[in-house]
């Protein structure tokens, strides 16, 4: 919202990745990749099995060291932050892992709070009442709050998963295959409740996705990895690319489809 | 620790309500860094009068949906208070976000649970039925297992798996070795030392060699190296089994009609029940030379003294009393293992809760049955 409030074609990056390198064990992931992802809009990463884009979306949250390379988030610089500023950047985004990986041995409604008890210094009372908002904002019934995640079918997992995301109200938020798993309603729910909480809280969103009707629906531009190198541009500039997977991916049977009407 | 409510560098959330009470005023960033606070006071402040009430939020410049919630809550309090809400402005920007909030949130019933005489008396209810239970459980799956094992015996083509046998024994026996010995060792130079100590009063040391070849021998060779087998093989049983059950990996082998029991279990089981009787055997001889190494400091013996010593009052039958009671041991550790394994539910906890029973349960039992056996030996008069 930042940018449309200035105005100027210059936007604002909320993440600022140069030349970064992985790799495990000798072979390259990434080499040398650069990308930006601008306040307030939602970027689909894609690739190949085995391509990089979770290892991608881990070294941004620091969870994997990369070998080489700056990654910048919200303009810092998270290889040499310190560990009070690194929490204080960890607080502004929030990480929807592939699973959910809600912590097993507490309730729906204290995986929520648990960031809150963590950061906030409010009233239990309080809690259980934002607690309640998360909840009814990713359309979870208030019944779930009290059930344990074992008791949650991997649908609702995930949007509970998405609820503690949502818990501080970051201003990101990392989606790791957010639809992977659903049927096929279920995932279109869960792309509008994305889209939704996008437009109403002015977040910003990186989603790792397969989902080609999830792109087509929530993402403003995607970033492909290919070849240890990122493509990054709109469906539309990219279906022009002449590398042959992105040919594959956008044109084949499955793109077709799903691409269909743009 | 950061906290965010201290990391705010927006100008605070603010809210006044006009003398009579006729308008609520707010401000602001209105965020979830302010929340806190912003709660505190909300509910601090009673907003007295009565008729229609106007909530001017238009001066609020950042709301997420925590401050939303806020606003949301406190228009609600007012209605629920018979108040009526004149006129609500908030920024443009900000309405959908409330008024998304307003549609789909209902407020949560307030439920406080207090646990009364009743629930206790329910609970102790609850878990006598599952011990009971349990035991009865346990008590069918060594049937199974016994039946089973009986069937793999009879015909072994298809149910023994000698490979799979062959690396618990490996994984139970050979790397346990140093351990084994190692505290085996210890504990035979405790026994030699204190046994010394207190026979010297009356004059009997040399007694103290009789004392340790018997109770080596028969009780503390084979007891110890049960226990450090259901600590190390047990647990390791459980929480392996265990986790291929959280990955659905159990659920896949059913499928593919492999039978659990002779891939899983029998493997273990056999594995277990041939190598604790060597461990045993091995951690006796340990004990035997810690024990003599402590001696010939303490008393003098030589190697050879010691030995006629240990000759002249040790009978076969010490040996064999401790080594008869391994395999039993081994097959109760490892079936206790492979049982609570078995039960893990789908999620982490539960693995660790089942690997800590498994091991609290397989060394209960094998003291238990190592009492038995005393008194059934002794009333044979072995």
């Amino acid at each position: 919202m930042a940018a449309e409030k200035n105005g100027s074609d210059k936007k604002e990056s909320v993440i600022k990745l140069r030349g970064l390198v992985n790799g495990f064990g000798g072979k390259i992931i990434h080499d040398h990749i650069d990308l930006d992802v601008h306040r307030g809009e939602v970027l689909g990463v894609v690739g190949g099995s085995g391509a990089g884009k979770s290892v991608l979306l881990r070294s941004i949250i620091g969870l994997n060291k990369p070998l080489d390379g700056r990654i910048e988030v919200f303009g810092r610089h998270t290889g040499d932050v310190e560990d009070l500023e690194m929490k204080a950047l960890e607080m502004r985004w929030g990480v929807l892992f592939q699973e959910g990986a809600l912590y097993s041995s507490q309730t729906v409604a204290e995986n929520i709070q648990v960031p809150l008890r963590e950061y906030t210094h409010m009233s239990q009372e309080l809690m259980n009442e934002i607690a309640s908002v998360k909840l009814t904002m990713v359309g979870l019934p208030e019944d779930a709050a009290k059930k344990y995640p074992s008791e949650l079918s991997g649908g609702m997992k995930k949007r509970a998963g998405l609820a503690r995301a949502l818990a501080l109200d970051p201003e990101l938020l990392f989606l790791d295959e957010p639809t992977a798993g659903l049927d096929p309603i279920s995932a279109n729910q869960f792309d509008e409740l994305i889209k939704g909480l996008q437009k109403s809280l002015g977040l910003t969103v990186f989603l790792v996705t397969h989902d080609l009707d999830t792109l087509r629906a929530i993402t403003d531009r995607i970033a492909v990895l290919v070849n240890k190198k990122i493509k990054c541009g709109t469906i539309a500039e990219l279906r022009k690319d002449k590398d042959p997977w992105i040919q594959d991916y956008f044109s084949g049977v499955r793109g077709r489809a799903a691409l269909a009407d743009t | 620790m950061p906290s965010l409510d201290s990391a705010a560098d927006d100008p605070h959330g603010w809210f006044r309500v006009d003398r009579d009470g006729r308008r609520l005023e707010a401000g602001g960033a209105w965020t979830i860094h302010d929340c806190a606070r912003l709660d505190h006071e909300l509910r601090a402040a009673h907003i007295t009068g009565s008729g229609t009430i106007e909530i001017d939020a238009s001066k609020i410049d950042k709301l997420d949906s925590a401050g939303a919630w806020l606003l949301l809550r406190t228009k609600r309090n007012l209605e629920a208070a018979g108040r009526r809400i004149s006129r609500f402005a908030l920024p443009e920007l900000y309405a959908p976000l409330l008024e998304n909030l307003d549609k789909t949130h209902t407020a949560p019933p307030v439920t406080i649970h207090h646990k009364t005489f009743r629930d206790r008396l329910e609970r102790i209810g609850k878990a006598t039925i599952h011990f009971g239970r349990q035991a009865s459980d346990i008590l069918s799956y060594l049937g199974r297992v016994t039946v089973e094992t009986g069937e793999a015996i009879v015909s072994p083509r298809g149910h023994l798996r000698i490979a799979a046998i062959f690396h618990q024994v490996e994984e139970t026996g050979i790397n346990a070795l140093p351990i084994v010995g190692l505290l085996s060792f210890l504990i035979g130079v405790v026994i030699a030392y204190q046994g010394v100590e207190q026979l010297r009063k009356f004059g009997a040391e040399i007694f103290a060699i009789d004392g340790l070849g018997i109770i080596t021998l028969r009780e503390m060779g084979v007891l110890m190296t049960s226990i450090i087998v259901a600590g190390r093989s047990g647990s390791a049983f459980t929480a392996h089994i265990g986790t291929m059950r959280v990955n659905e990996e159990i659920d896949a082998m059913q499928t593919m009609g492999l039978n659990t029991v002779d891939t899983l279990v029998l493997p273990r089981v056999i594995g277990l029940v041939i190598a604790l009787p060597l461990l045993a055997f091995y951690a006796d001889i340990m004990g035997l030379i810690g024990g003599a190494i402590m001696f010939y400091f303490d008393l003098g013996t030589n190697t050879p003294a010691f030995l006629r010593e240990l000759k002249q009052n040790l009978v076969l039958n010490d040996f064999l009393v401790g080594l008869i009671k391994a395999p039993v041991f081994a097959f109760v550790i490892a079936l206790v293992g492979c049982y609570e394994g078995f039960q893990v539910e789908r999620n982490a906890a539960s693995v660790g809760l089942l690997t800590t029973r498994s091991v609290v349960e397989s060394v209960f039992l094998v003291i238990v049955l190592d009492a038995i056996f005393s008194v059934v030996f002794s009333v044979m008069g072995i």
